[in-house]
């Protein structure tokens, strides 16, 4: 992708995005949302965002919203990651540092899969 | 929390809870008279003079009716203890300034850390805030307003891969060609 340095040449990358996105419709709405209460951030949830940003960044995902959220109120289990795949409930996750993020990403996000291993059961 | 952005990404998670629609962030490195500074301004709920008194300190009061974090008093303590300042200016209905500075050689000063990353996840997650940042040091400056971006975008999120990719770039490049050593 060739890079794109001022505001002028956003007019380009808005026709390219919008090209690509026509393909989406069926897998339905994506979001992940990242706790960024204080408890959060000081567990390192700045790095899981990044990570899941860098993420759809590298593998060119276009029908992903990202989102923050205050405290979620688990903070023993921060930093905490919620997906939510279209009408089906949320699934939240806890402990989740930028390797678990690219996990939850590719398996759950991607894959349709929820991750057992980071997933708190009965949120 | 050992790095001063993810004390201003704090701040700013409290102003967008507090419901504001815009925000402004500033940081100022002075190399010539040795400070550095940052500020958080938010038109959002604000607070009265009770509730701030308690964000500062949250144990003069033993009444728990609102819960407030540690964030705020340990970056107050920080600051005072390497020759620096804390102010605290709100108005319900109005908004909020969170303001800091530092002695910026002094030994116990955090470390900047990661500040492009702190800007882009904050503007990328919270798309319904209009964003202004303003990065100086000392006579130069890099400016980044998301409201032209978003219009040009009208219809194409944030979170898009080639948008994220632009915007990486964008503040990056920006804040890395006037950033001093540490």
């Amino acid at each position: 992708m060739e890079k794109i340095k001022s505001l002028e040449d956003l007019k380009k990358l808005r026709a390219e995005a919008l090209e690509k996105r026509t393909a989406k419709v069926i897998s339905g709405q994506k979001e992940v949302i990242v706790g960024m209460g204080t408890v959060g951030i000081a567990a390192g949830a700045r790095e899981t965002l990044k990570a899941i940003l860098d993420y759809i960044e590298s593998e060119g995902l276009t029908d992903i919203v990202v989102r923050q959220t205050g405290n979620i109120g688990l903070d023993s289990f921060e930093p905490i990651v919620q997906v939510v795949i279209g009408d089906q409930a949320k699934v939240t996750y806890g402990r989740v540092t930028p390797d678990a993020a690219r996990k939850i990403m590719k398996e759950h996000v991607v894959g349709g899969n929820v991750v057992k291993e980071y997933h708190i059961e009965g949120k | 929390m050992r790095e001063l952005t993810l004390h201003l990404l704090d701040i700013a998670a409290n102003s967008v809870s507090a419901l504001s629609q815009n925000i402004h962030i500033e940081v100022v490195e002075d190399t010539i008279n040795d400070r550095l500074f940052m500020s958080v301004k938010d038109d959002g709920k604000g607070m009265d003079a009770e509730m701030v008194k308690k964000v500062i300190d949250p144990f003069v009061t033993s009444r728990t009716t609102r819960k407030v974090g540690l964030g705020i008093p340990l970056l107050k303590a920080a600051a005072e203890s390497c020759n620096g300042w804390f102010k605290i200016e709100s108005e319900p209905g109005k908004g909020t300034l969170v303001e800091v500075e530092f002695q910026r050689s002094h030994i116990d000063r955090m470390p900047l850390g990661d500040l492009p990353s702190t800007i882009l996840t904050m503007i990328i997650a919270t798309p319904e805030v209009h964003w202004t940042f303003r990065y100086r040091v000392n006579q130069e400056e890099f400016f980044f307003d998301d409201e032209p971006v978003k219009q040009e975008l009208e219809g194409v999120p944030l979170s898009d891969p080639m948008v994220i990719s632009f915007l990486r770039d964008y503040i990056t490049e920006g804040i890395q060609s006037i950033q001093p050593p540490e």
